[in-house]
């Protein structure tokens, strides 16, 4: 039988061919992926200006990063802008789920209509909200009115919501760092819930559909409250799909950059750069007259290495919880 | 059944369908949250300029119409109207001097200005954009349809040195946003002269990692005596992959379709970057372009993004199903 073998493994072990079959994939991979991202390491040590190269500095561009007020507020938007988008979205996309799981009429129409925005251009969705929001004339203040309350400045607002909630409540004096984000920060979240909420609808309703009926079946037989199922045997099977959302919608919200470059400002990343979000301001550090695409590099890195750990951080935190 | 049996059933069903209403009343407020701004677009998209000022604002477009002769009606605007003489003061819509006529003179009637979609068409060379779209997204599909297969192939099937090492790599590429690339990217395309080319828009994006690993966990799936039979009966590689492996994976090949076209027509801060030219700028920086220059001109805005979405939201109404599904696998977002 060793002329089999040894036929097999002149017919199988074959480098050349598999080269072959992976060179257009590869070289593209290569060129425009794993030489830019090597680049953003190694460029992040140098001073780049007008896409030269004029010189070594060393960890000069993190020093001068770490002192940069606007870097850290801009990390502190980002911040903000996550912690808005991911609960709010995560909460809504589960509870539409649930509504859509309970053997509803018409399933198909409901979801093809909540994830109708996900195929729709960033773009689009940012001029169409920015009219809605519009001070004046737009949608938002008109139901506002119709119910009776004030017209808000929404994406022109550059206080903070707990600073307007207090001045609502009467009080007039409110400390400095705790303004919390602004509205017009608010009004972008709401937009990329909107937008994004239809996806994670559409994940949570797989995961759902994924657990079995025997479970349901025995929580029923034994007696259990609706709420007694959903906390006992809902929650604890989803989570593994949950845990994925969480991550999916952590990940993609801290790289948020279409909705700030075109419903903030001018200038951009206003009112009073309260909406000035990490990318954006690598953008603008790498891209503008002026900038340092050095500089740049190494605010693609913070936000690299920050996206990176809270990979490994919810990994660890929620994978103990993830019954499978 | 006993009456008391029947009473508690009779609670429990209404109870029941209490709650069926309130879970379809949840159902329907978030249809309508979902649909309203694509509403708000188009009917500001088909409004006249005099309209959008209007405060309540108007659901469906109207104009308002005197009879300027016998039967001869003829479209106005509103300049002001006075509620204590009953009076409305107007003017025609094409210019010319203000007259004040009876307010029950003045009749509404719908008026969906299509023409506003020709005017936006027109101020900006949106011709020029959709067509550099549909080419760049052409030569995207082809070119990831082409690669992916090949590459798929020989991770699925061939072997070679390091081979699952190097899958691994490239899959850990996908951890890796664009944000983080972008600087060095355009360094790169400027040094290959490709800023403000199709080059810059086709060529990075013809290799698609994900589109590489459905593939091969697809092909994966096909036994691998198969192929082995197959090559020793004389069969090419390249044989059994285009007669007997792709025809066996339309579905994971459309997915790979609706990922590459998708993600193509809706890309924007790669092309925001690399191009600064009409001559090459694709419809989504065209229309990010056109809502900075016009400021106030909201028609002219909103029927401009109608067009720009029009294409993939009426084939995202044809294939939805399919759409759903492969852009859910994917965890596409953008």
């Amino acid at each position: 039988m060793s002329w089999l073998s040894t036929l097999r493994r002149k017919k199988f072990m074959d480098p050349l061919t598999a080269a072959l079959y992976l060179v257009p994939a590869g070289a593209v991979v290569v060129i425009f992926r794993m030489l830019p991202i090597a680049s953003a390491f190694v460029l992040s040590f140098f001073d780049v200006k007008m896409g030269r190269i004029r010189g070594f500095v060393g960890l000069a561009q993190y020093a001068k990063l770490l002192q940069d007020p606007t870097f850290w507020s801009s990390l502190g938007t980002t911040a903000y802008y996550v912690a808005g988008v991911v609960p709010l979205s995560l909460f809504l996309a589960l509870l539409a789920a649930v509504l859509l799981n309970q053997k509803i009429r018409g399933l198909g129409f409901y979801r093809t209509v909540y994830f109708l925005p996900v195929v729709t251009s960033l773009v689009a969705v940012s001029m169409v909200w920015k009219w809605i929001f519009h001070p004046r004339l737009g949608l938002l203040n008109y139901f506002f009115e119709l119910v009776g309350g004030g017209s808000l400045q929404w994406l022109d607002e550059p206080r903070g919501i707990f600073e307007m909630i207090a001045g609502g409540l009467g009080w007039s004096w409110w400390p400095d760092g705790f303004a919390g984000p602004s509205l017009a920060l608010i009004a972008v979240i709401i937009v990329a819930v909107w937008r994004g909420i239809g996806y994670n609808i559409v994940i949570f309703l797989a995961g759902l559909q994924n657990i079995p009926g025997q479970y349901y079946e025995a929580a029923r037989i034994d007696g259990a409250s609706p709420a007694q199922v959903f906390w006992k045997v809902t929650w604890p099977l989803l989570s593994p799909t949950t845990f994925y959302v969480l991550l999916s919608t952590t990940i993609v919200s801290f790289q948020v950059f279409t909705q700030i470059y075109l419903m903030t400002g001018p200038p951009v990343g206003g009112p009073m750069g309260t909406t000035k979000v990490i990318v954006y301001y690598l953008f603008e550090r790498g891209f503008d007259a002026g900038g340092n695409m050095g500089y740049a590099s190494a605010v693609a890195l913070v936000l690299f290495v920050i996206i990176l750990s809270l990979t490994l951080i919810q990994r660890r935190v929620v994978e103990r919880r993830v019954y499978y | 059944m006993s009456a008391r049996d029947r009473e508690l059933n009779a609670a429990f069903r209404t109870r029941r369908s209490l709650s069926r209403a309130g879970v379809y009343a949840l159902l329907w407020i978030g249809v309508v949250v979902m649909v309203v701004p694509f509403v708000w677009m188009i009917t500001t998209s088909l409004k006249s300029p005099i309209e959008i000022l209007e405060f309540p604002p108007t659901w469906i477009p109207t104009g308002h119409f005197v009879e300027a002769a016998p039967g001869v009606w003829s479209e106005v605007n509103i300049v002001s109207r006075n509620a204590a003489a009953g009076t409305i003061s107007v003017r025609p819509l094409g210019g010319g001097p203000e007259t004040t006529v009876d307010g029950a003179a003045v009749r509404d009637r719908f008026r969906f200005r299509l023409e506003n979609y020709a005017e936006a068409w027109r101020q900006a060379p949106f011709a020029r954009y959709y067509f550099n779209t549909i080419l760049v997204t052409i030569f995207v599909v082809a070119g990831v349809l082409v690669t992916s297969a090949l590459a798929a192939y020989a991770f699925a099937r061939m072997k070679f040195w390091g081979r699952d090492n190097i899958f691994v790599l490239f899959l850990s590429m996908m951890m890796v946003p664009q944000p983080v690339y972008i600087v060095p990217s355009y360094i790169i395309l400027v040094k290959l002269g490709w800023i403000d080319t199709y080059q810059a828009l086709i060529v990075p994006w013809l290799a698609h990692i994900f589109s590489i690993f459905l593939l091969r966990q697809h092909f994966k799936t096909i036994p691998a005596d198969l192929y082995d039979a197959a090559i020793i009966d004389g069969c090419s590689r390249f044989a059994f992959l285009w007669r007997i492996m792709l025809p066996l994976s339309k579905a994971v090949l459309v997915a790979v379709v609706i990922f590459a076209v998708v993600g193509t027509w809706n890309s924007f801060l790669w092309p925001l970057v690399m191009t600064n030219t009409t001559a090459v700028r694709p419809l989504q920086v065209g229309l990010a372009r056109f809502s900075q220059e016009q400021g106030t001109n909201h028609e002219l805005m909103m029927a401009a993004a109608t067009f720009s979405i029009a294409p993939l939201i009426v084939a995202y109404f044809f294939a939805q199903k399919q759409i759903i599904q492969s852009l859910a696998t994917s965890g596409m977002k953008t």
